[in-house]
This record gives C-alpha cells, structure tokens and sequence, in this order.
C-alpha cells in the first residue's frame, strides 16, 4: 500500500511542478460548455433542458485531453521500467497513476462544474446530483481512459487515436450519469440512475485497471 | 487446433477450402438475390420494401458474428500465443466493419418508407452504430502501431475489453431509450416468419457467410505472404550488410 501512495505522490507532484496540465483541461471544459449557448440559442429554458447533458459530454472531452500523457511520459524517460520492478502488481501502479491522473483533471473539472451549470440554467435541486453523479462516473471514465493510454502507450500523437478507442466504450457512463441529473431536475427520485452509475462504474475501474495493467506489460515485452 | 498454428499447415488447408467456399459464393450471389427479389412474396403490409430485409438481417447477423469472432481469436491469441489468431482478427475486422455499415446503411434506407425517418435514436440502430466505432477503433489501432507483434497484442486487449463492454453498452441503451420515448417495433409480416420469406433469408445468410470465409481466407494468405516478404527483405537487408563488412 506505501507504494501505492508513493507513486500518487510522486505524480502529483509532478503534475504540481509541470503546472498547466489540469489548467488546460478546465479550460476547455468551460469553452466547450461555453460554446452551446451560441449554437443552441440563449433561451433559459432550452439549455436548461439540455444542460446535464452539456455538462456531462463536455467532462468526457475534456477528460479525454490530457490521457495521452498518463504513461507516455514514464515510458519516455524511463522511470517505468523501475516501477515494474518493483514486487507490486503492475494492476497497482495503474491504480495509482489513474487515481493522481484523477485528482489532477477530474477534480478540478467537478469544481467549476457548479459555476457552469449556473450559467446553463441547471436546476438548482440538480446541482447536488450533478457534482455527484461526477464525482461517481469520472473515476470510471478515467479508468477505461487508461485502457486507450496504456494502448497507445508507444504512439506518437496519439490523442485522437485515444478518443476513438475509448469514448465508445465511456457511453455507459454518459447515459447514466446524465440520467441521474435528469431525474433531479424533473424533482424524480435519481437514486436508481446514480445507483447504476455506481455499478457500471465500479465494473469499468476493475476491468479498466486490470486491462490497463495487461497492455502495459505486454507493451513492455 | 494447434495443428493449424503452422502456417504451411493452414496455407495447404486454405488452398483446399477456398475453392469450394468462393465458388460457393459466386454461385449464390444470383441464386440468393432471385428468390430474394424477384421470387418471394410482397409484405402485405410493407409491400415490396421487405425485400431490403434479405440484405439488411444477413449483414447484421455477420456484423455481431465477426466481432464474436475476433473476441475469440483475440483470447486464443492472448492466451496461447497462437500465431494465426491475430491474423485472423485482423483480417476479419475491415469485413466486420464493413457488414455493420451495410447494416447500418440498409436499416437506414428500411426505416424511411416505414418509420417515415432516416434514423431514429433507437435502441437497436444506436448499439449498432457505436459497435461500428468499436470496429474503426480496433483497425485504427493496428494501423497506428508500427511493431506486428506489440500491434497484435494491444489489438487483441482492445478486442476484448470491447467484447466485454458490448452487452453493457446495449443494455445501457435499451434503459436509456426507454426513458425517453417508446421503442419502434419492427414486425415481421405475421407472428413467424412464412417459409416463402424463409428460404430467400437462408440463402442470404449463406451467401454472406461463404462470402465472409472467402475474403477472410483471402486476407489471411496475403498476410502471411507479406509477413514472409517481410522476412525475406529483412534477410536480404542483413546479407548485404554482412558483405559490406566483409569488403
């Protein structure tokens, strides 16, 4: 288990003395949000019918940004070959990749999620069911995105490539997790939806992560 | 089955089935499309837009087969190193993508005389339209790859996690539509399907199925033909700078 922190340490503070990386993703996450009102029109009522799914397809994009460099930049210089020394399964070492990949794009991303659901006329009785419903479905996203990143892991640009492996595969997570804010904002009961949600999710972090961990070592053979 | 992991083995095996399976095929390309447009009866209540059911249900039947398929060959693979599994998957993928689009395109050009609307978010067309994407994802990724041998085994995880996933995206959807409108039931012209629609549908399937084994035949031999290209020319590459270190 200490390596399993020691390796989340070591990323966020990476990330940390990097900077930008989560800046970018929040960014763009507001733009993408952002732009809707133009194409669909300022009208309170339409994009409040359509804001839990803005919101929520605008986190898987932007979720999708930043997963090229989850592994890529170990592999580049080398520090993984010394983590799959180490007597851990590798399963761990993604865990904890995914988890400091988490906290450095996701989290940030659910705390401006409020900001923006403001200025897409949410429902205020959805908010809490939306920071929610985040907070349960990017995790899983995150680790069916280390699938792509662990594929990928060798390629150059290999961030649309990414993309279409994995946003198919993320569409679960999407219909349930817009379902829940839906249900909120209709003042319907979305413990069922988040309930389903929650188990979809931890199937994708179990079969992600362990996925994950079997294209890494066979990429590294 | 480890028998046919030798290629010279497969290359013979091969040479004796693909005769019989592309004669096969070419014989009932004018068989199946006679009794499938020309000697079968009218809907009576579709009329003659039933007919696109002959082409539309065969290519969907072989799009869900291939990614099965694939899945399988992926595992076997994965788990005994068997060297024509993944060219088998890799093969098959281009066809699997290709009998999903015909589906896709069919089921279109079906739902506009009788749904009235090219496509509707319905739960069917929907898990069909994102297993196309699984298809171009899984040859995307072999295409990006330039090492065979990592290529076949980061295709091979992506195949199954895809296969895995493929019942939870439909089941998603199927819960997804319902919450927001009420499925489109396609019906057949009755409670089964009458013999005279039967036959032509049978012959469908079989045509697209001795289609399916010929062209993936096919691919497999020239696969493995460039694989040896590839060999020799990495020979001959050696040799010559042999020499050059000799001289």
């Amino acid at each position: 288990m200490s390596v399993f922190w020691s390796v989340v340490r070591r990323d966020l503070e990476i990330a940390w003395a990097q900077g930008g990386g989560a800046g970018f993703t929040v960014i763009f996450f507001v733009i993408t949000v952002t732009l809707f009102p133009f194409g669909v029109g300022p009208e309170p009522g339409v994009l409040a019918r359509i804001a839990p799914g803005i919101l929520w397809v605008a986190a898987l994009l932007a979720s999708m940004i930043s997963l090229d460099r989850l592994f890529a930049a170990d592999l580049e210089d080398g520090s993984f070959d010394h983590l799959l020394l180490l007597p851990e399964p590798l399963a761990v070492i993604v865990a904890a990749k995914c988890l400091a990949h988490w906290i450095t794009t996701s989290l940030p991303l659910i705390l401006v999620a409020p900001l923006l659901a403001l200025m897409v006329n949410l429902e205020a009785e959805a908010f809490p069911v939306l920071i929610l419903s985040l907070l349960i479905g990017t995790p899983a996203v995150t680790a069916i995105g280390a699938v792509g990143a662990a594929l990928t892991a060798g390629i150059r640009r290999a961030g649309t490539l990414i993309a279409l492996i994995v946003l198919p595969l993320a569409i679960p997570i999407l219909i349930f997790g817009v379902a829940a804010v839906e249900a909120a904002r209709m003042a319907l009961d979305p413990a069922p939806h988040l309930m389903l949600l929650a188990g979809t999710g931890c199937f994708a972090l179990v079969l992600g992560i362990a996925a994950a961990g079997a294209a890494l070592k066979l990429a590294m053979e | 089955m480890v028998r046919f992991a030798n290629p010279a083995q497969f290359q013979r095996l091969s040479d004796m089935l693909l005769p019989w399976f592309a004669w096969a095929t070419v014989i009932l390309v004018p068989v199946g499309l006679y009794y499938a447009l020309v000697n079968s009866p009218a809907d009576y209540q579709q009329g003659e837009t039933v007919r696109i059911m002959y082409l539309h249900v065969p290519a969907a039947w072989m799009a869900l087969f291939t990614y099965t398929m694939m899945a399988v060959a992926s595992a076997v693979s994965l788990i005994w190193k068997h060297p024509l599994a993944d060219v088998a998957a890799r093969a098959a993928a281009p066809l699997g993508a290709a009998f999903t689009a015909l589906a896709l395109i069919t089921g279109m050009l079906w739902g506009e005389p009788m749904w009235g609307t090219w496509w509707v978010w319905d739960a069917r067309l929907t898990s069909v339209l994102i297993l196309f994407f699984l298809y171009l994802g899984y040859i995307a990724l072999w295409d990006a790859i330039d090492n065979p041998a990592t290529a076949s085994r980061a295709a091979a995880i992506l195949a199954l996690v895809g296969f895995v996933n493929v019942p939870i995206i439909k089941f998603s959807v199927d819960w997804w539509n319902t919450l927001h409108q009420p499925a489109s039931v396609l019906k057949m012209g009755g409670p089964a399907i009458h013999p005279d629609m039967l036959v032509p549908l049978f012959l469908m399937f079989a045509l697209f199925k001795c289609y399916f084994v010929t062209v993936l035949l096919w691919r497999m031999k020239a696969e493995l033909n460039r694989a040896k290209i590839r060999g020799l020319e990495a020979a001959v590459q050696a040799a010559a700078e042999r020499r050059e270190q000799a001289a």
